[in-house]
């Protein structure tokens, strides 16, 4: 058995006294993509930014490629890409200066350039129009392009399928698929049925693994 | 999958994922927010416009008599400088926060510090650098006596530093709640108190034939001593409110 990217071991997450889910266990390999199910309140966001590291209100264990997350932060965090509710877009700025901000910022080798990534996305033409006067779709698109330029192996995806129109969600699971076959792993919620091979589904309204 | 996967993940880890610099990252958000205050001209003229007003306001409705303004200029000067940089700190980390870049900044693999330390910089090009240089001029408004420029002009440039510093705690803290204006000034002014003592000191002792050297020394150690701490408590301060 390969060595699991990410082990989630006994992980409970409580939030204003009530506990969301409890006794977690989890192995992330290179290769999964992993669909975080459950009602809304059952505590799919909050497990996801427990994850990022933005949240650190959770009893267990995280581990990243075997170390516990407290002493290979920087490592994990230098893998990790997280789009959440919030697409983390400057409305003032381009979709080039954003896409540019998070290249500075994680310095990783852009797989392509900023150009390719938003053509890749459907924003080809956009780059200098300001966010604030595209679509929420296309705002959401600026920040997928994200996912064509990262070199991280850690994806966590808070639905991105939001806004998305569908030849856009068949772009993304392509992607999706793309990255995992290359040695990553996707972890992402969504409502929407994926279209992909192999997706394993994690339940956490009972708080146990249900394998597809 | 275990075989098919353990190949791939042994050739990936082969080819680790560069460790991001630390000064690309801070050039990357400070060239963000520059940026972010060029487009956005018209708030960033709020705290200037705020401090014309007031300075403008004081003759009309004191005493326009030469001596009575000399005495009010060096305190008038400073306190209304000092409310002028509470006044545009509030939005430090607000839009940030809001739109989900601060989550973004919190786990980008960068020590925090820098990112703040980027963001604080930006605030006080933007608010109190601008005060700093108007000062004098406000100062003529005032009749500040002729010696007193000077020491007004380097007691600002010292003293709006720090306060940006000292504010970013209280906008780290408050970023989160929704009507946060009102607490932030609570926690923060009474740190700005003795920076405004000193400050104004400095400028008074000057224009009464004094050294202001001490006082000057003393902004001076401010300043160094919130460069150092207060982007870590602000780090710190962020890491909480985003967390709740």
């Amino acid at each position: 058995m390969a060595n699991p990217l990410i082990q989630l071991e006994a992980l409970s997450c409580e939030r204003d006294e009530r506990v969301l889910f409890s006794g977690l266990d989890l192995s992330v390999f290179a290769g999964d993509v992993i669909q975080i199910e459950g009602p809304n309140g059952s505590g799919k966001t909050t497990l996801l930014r427990v994850l990022t590291t933005t949240s650190a209100d959770f009893s267990g264990e995280i581990r990243w490629l075997g170390q516990p997350l407290s002493k290979a932060r920087l490592d994990y965090l230098n893998n990790l890409l997280y789009i959440g509710h919030l697409p983390g877009i400057k409305k003032g700025l381009t979709p080039g200066e954003n896409l540019r901000w998070f290249c500075g910022l994680n310095q990783g080798h852009q797989r392509m350039s900023m150009e390719e990534a938003l053509a890749a996305v459907g924003l080809a033409g956009y780059e200098d129009v300001p966010c604030y006067q595209l679509s929420a779709g296309q705002n959401r698109r600026v920040a997928l392009a994200r996912l064509y330029l990262t070199p991280a192996r850690v994806w966590i995806l808070d639905e991105p399928f939001t806004a998305i129109d569908k030849q856009g969600v068949a772009n993304l699971e392509k992607l999706m698929a793309e990255h995992a076959a290359g040695g990553g792993c996707v972890l992402l919620t969504t409502h929407q049925e994926l279209d992909l091979a192999g997706v394993r589904k994690v339940n956490l309204l009972g708080y146990r693994q249900v394998r597809s | 999958m275990s075989g098919r996967a353990a190949g791939i993940d042994d050739s990936l880890q082969a080819q680790a994922t560069p460790v991001p610099g630390l000064w690309p990252g801070f050039w990357a958000t400070l060239r963000r927010d520059l940026l972010l205050a060029f487009r956005h001209r018209g708030e960033m003229a709020n705290p200037i416009l705020f401090f014309l007003m007031v300075i403008t306001m004081v003759p009309l409705g004191i005493s326009p008599e030469k001596a009575v303004l000399a005495m009010l200029a060096p305190g008038m000067l400073w306190v209304v400088a000092l409310l002028a940089t509470l006044l545009s700190l509030d939005g430090l980390f607000r839009s940030d926060f809001e739109d989900g870049t601060l989550e973004q900044l919190l786990i980008a693999p960068q020590p925090l510090y820098f990112q703040v330390l980027a963001k604080v910089l930006v605030h006080w090009l933007t608010s109190g650098l601008p005060l700093t240089l108007m000062a004098p001029l406000l100062g003529v408004m005032l009749s500040l006596p002729e010696g007193g420029y000077g020491v007004l002009v380097l007691s600002l440039l010292l003293g709006t530093a720090s306060l940006s510093l000292i504010g970013s705690i209280g906008a780290a803290l408050t970023v989160a709640l929704r009507k946060g204006g009102l607490l932030l000034s609570l926690i923060i002014l009474p740190l700005y108190v003795p920076v405004l003592i000193f400050g104004a000191s400095a400028v008074t002792s000057v224009v009464e034939g004094f050294p202001a050297s001490g006082q000057l020394a003393i902004l001076g150690a401010f300043l160094a001593t919130s460069i150092v701490l207060a982007p870590l408590a602000a780090a710190g301060a962020l890491r909480i409110s985003v967390n709740g």
